[in-house]
């Protein structure tokens, strides 16, 4: 057998991945391409959004030829209608708003994808993220740190990787801004060098939400009403899985000041707004956990946290609640905690760990 | 790395005389086989001498061969064709569960305009039952439309009886014999078919090329309009390299078919017997001897026939889990699925198909690599262990066939 390292690059086309994989090529691991079909290849296609797309496969493709590696399309549309997509429409039946994206992170990108990855008799994964993976000798473990680009960091939706994944995983962008990467990749002479970033939900056409849930579940678009703080109605709501906490426009309410939305309620099929100062809580209680940098946290912890993927991190105290839960009690009032949404902890560049925000406590 | 080739049911290598051949009408003799002068008369010859070859390989006559682009053209003018001309006799066409996309959605296609079909179901070995065919047809049946040899698992069909019984009735028969011509023997005449497509690069011709075989006095309509090539049925500019391609492959395939069928049927009958008895929990799928001479497919239990065709291509080896014209997606075949094969041991499966540059090496360095491959594959998979034991029995009532 050869002695470099085979490793299975997950490609999607975009600058980024392209360039991870010219470069474990250039380091001389024995690099396979792969690219996740999670969607239906059958739908008419005309726009490029996903980052999964057909159009997606043609340019990943090339990028493999012209790197003279081997490359596939692996079919992961079962497993991604089942962890992402259903999920998807289960939590926003449940008054939550999901984060798919962390789901097909964990469930396709990562573990389904390192099972096929074994198979193939490869020994790493590499993707395109902007995270570090490490091995820390005076911890005896894995460690998962942000990226040196902190304006494109990406390990808050790698938090669920753990000691098994981590040793397994390389990132190689990690070391690198995406400004270099960029640079890098004109060097190497890839096409999608200056390939805008993909932004939406790849399976919601056109960020249509509404559209989406309509034929997918048309139950949880139920019409209810919209009231204040104290319980009175202010006015109708079209759904609940098309409003999100924080939310100020299209709430289609002239109430003389600014509302905004605070909460939903799905056993009253409720949107709750108030005023801006009512958007914000110090407290969340938190489930789903994963540690990278311990195995489990015994005992308050302060960390700084971030609560979704946009917001800045806060310092708060984190504390077990003995029923896998999680309290995480911030120094001061955060704006618009959003039960779905993931929160990770941070200790400087190290991600300790996260978990799924449950509910918020006022 | 060395690289062999087993896929021969999705393509065949050019044969280098045929190459030759074509190539000639692309540089030298390049006239349009309709202009009046001597380019054009030396174009119109080669024509008409492929159109002798193609018709000899199969007992028809030159007159009854109609070239096309490949299979998918000739099933689709076969198809449409007979049903668009021949609507005031009726509108009921039967074909079978297990056919090529090219006719499954051809007969979708129809459904959506006025016509109704009826999908026959296969046995165990994927072929379809004359009882079956007996009882669908209809006063209203005008065509019945069932594949010489199927692309995934090499199943023959009982052609002839179908032919015979679709003449009593007064029907048209058409076979999608796409993946026979040249590598199995054919008769028109003897096996009663009225239409037959094929295709030039399953058997050693360019892509790009086929014909349809159409018996004098079927009523057929054409489907794309302009000049009036072959016989005002198809219009376009022939394609005189593929067509001298097409007749080229044809006429060696003629001489060799003898030879090839007892080949092919010896590699074919080693691969099927080591596999079935050096690898545990192994299934084949298709008759085990009313099959194409190149043709061998297995369930490989407790695998995923996508990581298993992965590991074969790293390893230089070119195979395939069935038919390789859904790009990309590896979702159970329908033909599997048609045979009973749970979504399981569908996902399990392996085709390979043989060709005669294929060696006896090759086939013991597949003998040798696949076992690895399987091993290696099960000690990783959950189902494995716990089940392998027991027996794979898990209906899913969800399957839907096209």
């Amino acid at each position: 057998m050869t002695a470099k390292p085979k490793v299975v690059v997950a490609m999607s086309g975009g600058v980024d991945s392209s360039l991870t994989a010219a470069l474990l090529v250039h380091q001389g691991y024995d690099v396979i391409g792969a690219t996740m079909q999670i969607w239906d290849s059958e739908r008419e296609e005309t726009d490029d959004r996903g980052c999964c797309s057909l159009s997606a496969v043609g340019d990943a493709r090339r990028v493999a030829d012209k790197l003279g590696i081997p490359y596939y399309v692996l079919n992961f549309r079962q497993l991604f209608q089942e962890t992402v997509v259903d999920y998807f429409v289960a939590e926003y039946a449940a008054g939550r708003t999901p984060n798919p994206c962390i789901a097909c992170n964990r469930y396709v990108k990562f573990e389904g994808l390192l099972q096929k990855a074994l198979a193939l008799g490869a020994e790493y994964v590499a993707t395109g993220h902007y995270a570090r993976i490490g091995y820390d000798d005076a911890r005896g473990r894995f460690l998962l740190r942000k990226g040196v680009d902190q304006t494109k960091d990406q390990s808050y939706a790698l938090y669920h990787l753990n000691q098994r994944t981590l040793k397994h995983f390389l990132m190689p962008l990690g070391e690198y801004t995406k400004a270099e990467t960029r640079q890098l990749a004109r060097e190497a002479g890839l096409a999608v060098a200056d390939k805008p970033d993909s932004q939406e939900i790849c399976f919601v056409p056109d960020d249509d939400y509404q559209s989406f849930l309509a034929a997918k579940a048309p139950a949880s678009l139920k019409p209810g009403d919209i009231v204040d703080t104290h319980g009175r109605v202010l006015g109708r709501h079209k759904g609940l899985p098309l409003y999100t906490v924080g939310q100020r426009k299209g709430l289609g309410i002239a109430a003389g000041r600014p509302l905004y939305v605070v909460a939903l309620d799905t056993d009253r099929n409720q949107v709750i707004v108030g005023d801006d100062n009512d958007v914000f809580a110090s407290e969340l209680i938190a489930g789903d956990l994963n540690y990278i940098a311990f195995d489990e946290l015994t005992a308050p912890l302060s960390a700084a946290v971030k609560i979704r993927y946009s917001a800045r991190e806060a310092p708060a105290l984190i504390t077990p609640q003995g029923d896998g839960q999680v309290r995480v009690s911030f120094e001061t009032p955060q704006r618009a905690i959003t039960p779905g949404q993931s929160v990770v902890f941070y200790d400087g560049d190290i991600v300790l760990g996260g978990g799924i925000i449950g509910k918020v406590v006022r | 790395m060395k690289r062999i080739y087993f896929d021969h049911s999705a393509t065949t290598p050019v044969d280098k005389e045929v190459a030759a051949a074509a190539l000639e009408y692309m540089t030298e003799k390049f006239g349009n086989a309709s202009s009046i002068h001597g380019f054009g008369r030396e174009a119109r010859k080669a024509v008409d001498e492929a159109r002798e070859k193609v018709a000899a390989l199969i007992g028809a006559t030159a007159n009854e061969i109609f070239f096309t682009s490949g299979g998918t053209e000739g099933d689709n003018l076969a198809i449409k064709g007979v049903a668009f001309a021949n609507r005031k006799k009726g509108n009921h066409i039967i074909t079978s569960a297990i056919e090529h996309h090219a006719v499954l959605h051809t007969c979708e296609y129809l459904e959506k305009h006025g016509f109704t079909v009826t999908y026959l179901p296969v046995d165990e070995y994927g072929m379809v039952r004359i009882e079956d065919v007996k009882n669908a047809i209809t006063d209203k049946t005008i065509l019945i439309t069932i594949m010489m040899a199927n692309n995934e698992v090499g199943t023959i069909q009982p052609v002839k009886e179908i032919g015979r019984l679709a003449r009593e009735k007064g029907i048209y028969f058409h076979t999608d014999a796409v993946q026979a011509v040249g590598n199995y023997p054919i008769d028109v005449q003897e096996m009663n078919i009225d239409l037959l497509a094929m295709s030039g690069h399953k058997f050693h011709a360019p892509k790009g090329i086929g014909a349809l075989y159409i018996r004098r006095g079927v009523r057929v309509e054409a489907l794309q309009h302009g000049g009036g090539h072959e016989r005002n049925l198809r219009a376009g500019t022939e394609n005189v390299p593929g067509i001298v391609g097409l007749g080229k492959a044809a006429e060696i395939a003629k001489q060799e078919m003898a030879k090839k069928v007892t080949y092919l049927g010896k590699l074919r009958d080693r691969i099927i017997s080591e596999v079935m008895a050096k690898i545990p929990h192994v299934k084949l799928n298709g008759h085990p001897v009313e099959r194409l001479p190149g043709n061998a497919n297995f369930s490989f239990l407790f695998i995923e026939g996508e990581s298993l065709l992965l590991n074969l291509d790293l390893k230089g080896i070119a195979a395939s889990s069935g038919s390789a014209c859904t790009s990309g997606s590896l979702d159970p075949s329908h033909v599997l699925l048609a045979m009973g094969l749970t979504h399981e041991v569908a996902h399990g499966s392996l085709r390979i198909t043989l060709g005669r540059g294929n060696t006896a090496e090759e086939v013991d360095y597949f003998l040798e690599v696949l076992p690895e491959i399987i091993d290696r594959l099960r000690a990783m998979s959950p189902l494995f262990g716990e089940s392998a034991n027991t027996v794979v029995n898990n209906p899913c009532s969800e399957c839907h066939m096209h």
